[in-house]
This record gives C-alpha cells, structure tokens and sequence, in this order.
C-alpha cells in the first residue's frame, strides 16, 4: 500500500510538475558536496541495550527539564517534543524486540531549512542543522513540512520556540563527540565522518548478512541523512517512514526558480493584451 | 475642519439586527485574539503533530483564495477593456483590501513571534514558498491600497493625489495580477513539499496550478456574493446582469481545472485511490461535484446566470469548493494528529472575519462605493 503510494507519487505529482513548469533542473547542492567529510553518527539498533544513558546526557548537556509526574517524581519521556530531543523506544514483537533511538536525522538537504522563510533553520557544513532562535518567526512551516516530523514546538510558552536535537554543534566545534554518543556505554551510539560512517555500517552488514537489515536507513532517505542506522528488523516496524532518494527542496525549486519568469511573463502578457483591447481608442483617453 | 473632510458624510443606511450581532462577534474575536498574545498558543488546539489548524487553513489559504476577485475584476475592467463591470470594481477591491488586512491580522495571531513578521523583509529565503507569500502579500497589500485610494481620496476632495494614482492605474492593476498569480499559486507550491503527509488524490505537482485556478473562480464567486449581499444591506439595485457578464468565465476556468484534475487522477494511476478508503472518495468527490462540477454547470447556463437566486447558489458552491479544496490539502488529509479547532481558535476566525465585514460596512457608509446622483458623483477613476 504504502509502496504504491510512493510511486504513484513520484510519476503524479512531481512528474506531471515538471511537465508544466518551464524550469526543472535540480537545485545544486552545496550542503552534500562534502557530506562524506561532515560529521555523522551511526546507531546500531542490535547493539542498544536501552538504558537511555543517551537520554539523560541530552537533557544534562541542552539543559532540558525533565518529565515528571504530580509528585515530582522522574518518569520517562514517550514522545519527541520541546523538552525531549532524543528518545529510545523498544519495537517488540512475539519474541523479536530491538531498542530504537529517535531524534534530528540532520538530513544532507533538509526540507526544514529549505521551507523556512526567514533561514532561522541551517545546514552547517560540519553537519549539524542548527536553529537560530533570535530569527525565527514561529510559521511552523519546518514542522510540517519535515518528513520526520522531528522539529516541535514550545506549545505553552508566550514566545515559543521550536526545538529539536542540534547534534550538540558546540561539542562538536570543540572536538568532542555529540553528548548522547559520548555516553553509550555499549557502543551502540558512534560517531565520524560520515564516509567513515557508512563504511562501519557496509562493513557490519557484510559480517553479518543473514543478522542484518541489509540497508543502512540514512544513506540515501530524502537525499540522505547524517544520522544512519543499522538494524535486524525492518525499519519500517521501528517507526522510520519510507522516503525516496531525493532530497524534499528539490520538489519546491523548480516552482520558486520559476517565480521571476512567471512574473515577468504574466506582465508581459498582460500589458499585450492591454494594448490589444486598447488600440482603437487612443484618442478618447486623457 | 469640514475642509479636510472634504466629501466625508455618513450614509445613514439602516442598521439590522444581525450587524449588531457582527459587532458583538468582532469584538470577542478581536479580544480573544489580544488574549492569544497575552498567553501565547496553549488556548489552540495545536499540537507538535498538528502544527497548523484553522488559522491557516481558514484564515490564510481560503481567505487569501476568496480574496482573489479583487485582481481578477481589475483585469477584467482595465487591462481586457470590459468599462461595464466597472461598477462592481470598488466593492470588489475594497473586498480583495481587506481580506489581505484579516489575513495578515490572523497570520500575526497564529506565528509565534508576530513581533518578528519583518524579519521576511531582512532574512531572505529564496528557496522557501512561504517567503516569497510573505512579499507578494505585503506588496499586494500596498497595490490594494493604491488601487482603492482614488475611492478615499475622492471623498476628501484632494485633486492631486487622485490624479497622481489614476496615472498609474494601469500599471498598478497588472502589478496587482502578477503578484496574485504568484502568490495564490504559491500557497499550492507551499504544499509540494509534503508528499509523504497530503493523501494521494490531493497532493500533486500542479497543486500550484489548482491552487490558482480556483482562486480566480471563487473570487469571481465571492464577487457575486458581495455584490448579492451588498446590494440587499444598502438597498442598491442587485447588478444581476454585470455579475452575469462577469461569472460567464466561471465554467472555463473550473473547466479547465476539473480536465486537469480528474486527467491526472487517471494519467497517474491515482483513481485507485478511490476505490480504497471510502471517507477520502466522499470527501474527493463532494469537492469535484459539489465545489467545482455543478458550478460550472450552473454558470455555463444562462438561464441560472440572470437568475438572482440561482447565480448565488452557484457562487456559493464555487466558494465552497475552494475552501473544501484548502481544508482537504492542508488540514484533513494531511497527516498528523487528531485535530479540531478550540473555542479560541473558531472564535478568533470567525470574529476576524466580523471586522472584515465591519470595516467594509464603514467605508459604505463614509465613502463613496456606490453611484450616487449626487453632484459629488466621480466622472471616470
């Protein structure tokens, strides 16, 4: 079902775009050029224990409030939102369970950052998509249009702000490795460049071919993501939507590189037009 | 003072019970909206999965679509030379003006940090639809409001001004449409980007194309209604044959929308959908037959045309066919969490939309909308 969704997608909507709109050449993409060089994470699923020592390093480093019932007392966090960037869940399944880690995939060329109007969201070339709170203008257009929906919101403040995992991008200017990686204590959780990333990944798939999932979620989804993952149950049962290759900026900039020729171009028709009804009656103007 | 006022008057038509009632609602919803500023969006019902509602799908995407009769008429009267529908032109811009106004008023409401709406003028985003919405909406505005000026300007008296804005008429109006068809077709482009959220029988690559499409329909159509409803409210002569004259381009647009619409859904494949879920069938075709099919029908007839109450029946369908259309691509088809607008969020869009009708009640009765025999009475704008 969802498999033909996709495909009638891609020839409906996109192709028949492309059909009609006079520019359709793909955006360049900068952010990708070094991809291989920026800084990644790799999450082996089969190797998560669950003790949510990732959890808590990302609350302790960003400063999050933790969750708490009416006495005070900690209690786990169940979904992403403004004080939760990062999550492990658990997929169970009769006799099959796998721990799964949530947060940014910090997508290659992420649709947040392409839809938002005022560049509050950013791509670094490090790898991190960075969010700049002085310039965002609360549309909430990043959280619709991320197709993991990972940006949230913070829904009970006068001046919220959207929220989400930053790939500690100060950490990592320091040199250290992201906090929640920092803390696996399984090695679950590493990080690297990103070519250095994939290549760990290929490698473990070739070790174990009948163990893993032979894909490496993040390799390729939405033009490819900085976060990858290696697991031994179908991504889909652990809650990772099935996305095409191509990047999701790459369906709106035919239209927004189409925008100074349909202006103009509408223009033009209409001042023709205008002179074309107006010919005959020159003289009875002014 | 009476010199500065220049034709200023107040028409003193009658007030119903139900402008009093406009009134009351106007005023909560603008108080609610205030209130919403003071404590921020915890009174929606928005949550991190449901990240836009009402506001945005009401508010924006159906009032800016409504509000597309303003260049539509402008067009039609200046640049393809049909002078008879010139009477309709004033209400019509002054309707497409303050629409623009809710919107943006109802935008500043729903963003986060309304405080921050100019950061669209210093931090460009080319890449983003939204920002390019942001501009043509901001400088539509303006247009709106040079093009309506001459109105203004005319009841004040001030000669020179009004000569200085008639120069420019002709230029402003086709400024005016090239910055509609940006951005009405722009709201469509705003929802490619979400092929994995938008069901398959509405998310598509010509959304831009829908989009624009139905705005000029229904902005025809909202032209009937207020037309319709003004000349009821102030006791003018219903203008049945100009409106008539006018939606007589209705069914080729909605034509042309319904052939590219339903030739895509079997170009593609997409139909099957039909067959899958009954909810999204029902809804997809209430939307085809009911918003667009039945009102081209209807406007294709002449018979229904020079009939008062057929040709706002029509209107009313074409109308309610764009804000179908918005609602099923930004909100009930989008995937997301259960959603249903607070008493916060549907007092605020309705109250809103109760100023529009107050702002545009005022500038009947001070300005000069409609032909008067009186020695006021402009020549030409």
């Amino acid at each position: 079902m969802s498999v033909n969704r996709r495909e009638f997608l891609k020839m409906a909507g996109i192709g028949l775009g492309g059909l009609v709109l006079p520019v359709s050449t793909p955006k360049k993409q900068t952010a990708t050029k070094d991809a291989s060089e920026s800084a990644s994470m790799l999450y082996d699923a089969s190797l998560c224990i669950g003790c949510r020592a990732c959890q808590t390093a990302c609350k302790e480093r960003a400063g999050l409030p933790p969750v708490t019932d009416s006495q005070n007392l900690y209690e786990f966090p169940t979904e992403l939102n403004a004080n939760n960037w990062t999550l492990i869940k658990l997929f169970k399944e009769n006799d099959a369970y796998q721990f799964i880690k949530k947060q940014c995939m910090h997508c290659l060329d992420p649709a947040c950052t392409s839809v938002c109007p005022v560049k509050a969201l950013e791509k670094t070339p490090e790898g991190p998509v960075v969010y700049h709170s002085d310039i965002c203008i609360g549309c909430r257009y990043c959280m619709t249009a991320c197709p993991f929906e990972v940006p949230k919101y913070q829904w009970d403040k006068v001046n919220p702000l959207v929220q989400k995992c930053d790939f500690c991008a100060d950490r990592l200017a320091e040199g250290l490795e992201p906090a929640c990686g920092a803390a696996c204590p399984t090695g679950a959780l590493i990080s690297g460049r990103r070519g250095h990333m994939l290549e760990v990944a290929q490698q473990r798939i070739t070790e174990k071919p009948d163990f893993y999932v032979d894909h490496v979620y993040g390799e390729t989804e939405a033009g490819g993501t900085s976060m990858l993952y290696l697991a031994n149950v179908a991504f889909q049962k652990l809650g990772f939507p099935n996305l095409d290759d191509r990047p999701l900026p790459e369906i709106t900039w035919p239209y927004m590189k189409s925008v100074p020729i349909v202006f103009f171009g509408m223009g033009g028709l209409l001042t023709a037009i205008y002179y074309l009804t107006h010919r005959n009656e020159g003289k009875e103007k002014e | 003072m009476a010199t500065l006022l220049g034709n200023i008057r107040l028409r003193r038509y009658p007030v119903g019970p139900g402008m009093i009632l406009i009134w009351i609602t106007g005023a909560i919803g603008l108080s609610v909206a205030i209130y919403r500023w003071i404590v921020g969006l915890k009174i929606t019902n928005m949550s991190d999965n449901r990240p836009w509602g009402i506001w945005i799908s009401f508010d924006m995407m159906s009032g800016v679509g409504l509000a597309a009769g303003a260049f539509t008429v402008a067009a039609i009267v200046y640049i393809f030379n049909l002078k008879k529908l010139y009477p309709i032109l004033r209400p019509t811009i002054l309707t497409g003006f303050i629409s623009y106004i809710l919107a943006a008023l109802t935008l500043l409401v729903d963003l986060g940090f309304p405080q921050r709406i100019l950061n669209l003028v210093t931090n460009w985003n080319i890449h983003s639809p939204l920002f390019e919405i942001g501009w043509c909406v901001m400088l539509y505005t303006t247009v709106l409001l040079l093009e309506f000026s001459p109105v203004v300007f005319e009841a004040l008296g001030w000669k020179a001004p009004l000569k200085l804005i008639r120069g420019i008429t002709i230029p402003l109006v086709i400024l005016g449409v090239m910055l509609s068809t940006l951005h009405q077709s722009t709201l469509g482009t705003m929802m490619t980007v979400l092929p994995y959220r938008i069901h398959p029988l509405w998310y598509s690559g010509l959304l831009p194309v829908y989009y624009f499409l139905t705005a000029i329909a229904a902005g025809m159509a909202m032209t009937v209604f207020e037309t319709y409803h003004s000349a009821r409210t102030y006791q003018q002569k219903f203008e049945l044959s100009l409106v008539s004259t006018l939606t007589k381009w209705v069914p080729y647009v909605l034509g042309l929308y319904l052939v590219l619409r339903i030739g895509e859904l079997f170009i593609t494949g997409k139909y099957l959908y039909l067959s899958t879920d009954p909810w999204p069938t029902f809804m997809f075709l209430i939307e085809i037959m009911g918003g667009a099919l039945i009102p081209a029908i209807l406007f294709a007839d002449k018979k229904v045309r020079n009939n008062s109450s057929g040709i706002v029946w029509a209107a009313f369908l074409t109308m309610g066919g764009l804000i179908l259309h918005r609602f099923n691509t930004s909100l009930v088809f989008l995937n997301g969490d259960f959603y249903f607008p607070s008493a916060a969020e549907i007092i605020v869009s309705i109250g809103l939309s109760c100023l529009g009708i107050i702002a545009f009640d005022a500038a009947v009765r001070f300005l000069p909308m409609y032909p008067e025999p009186t020695p006021a009475k402009a020549k030409e704008f």
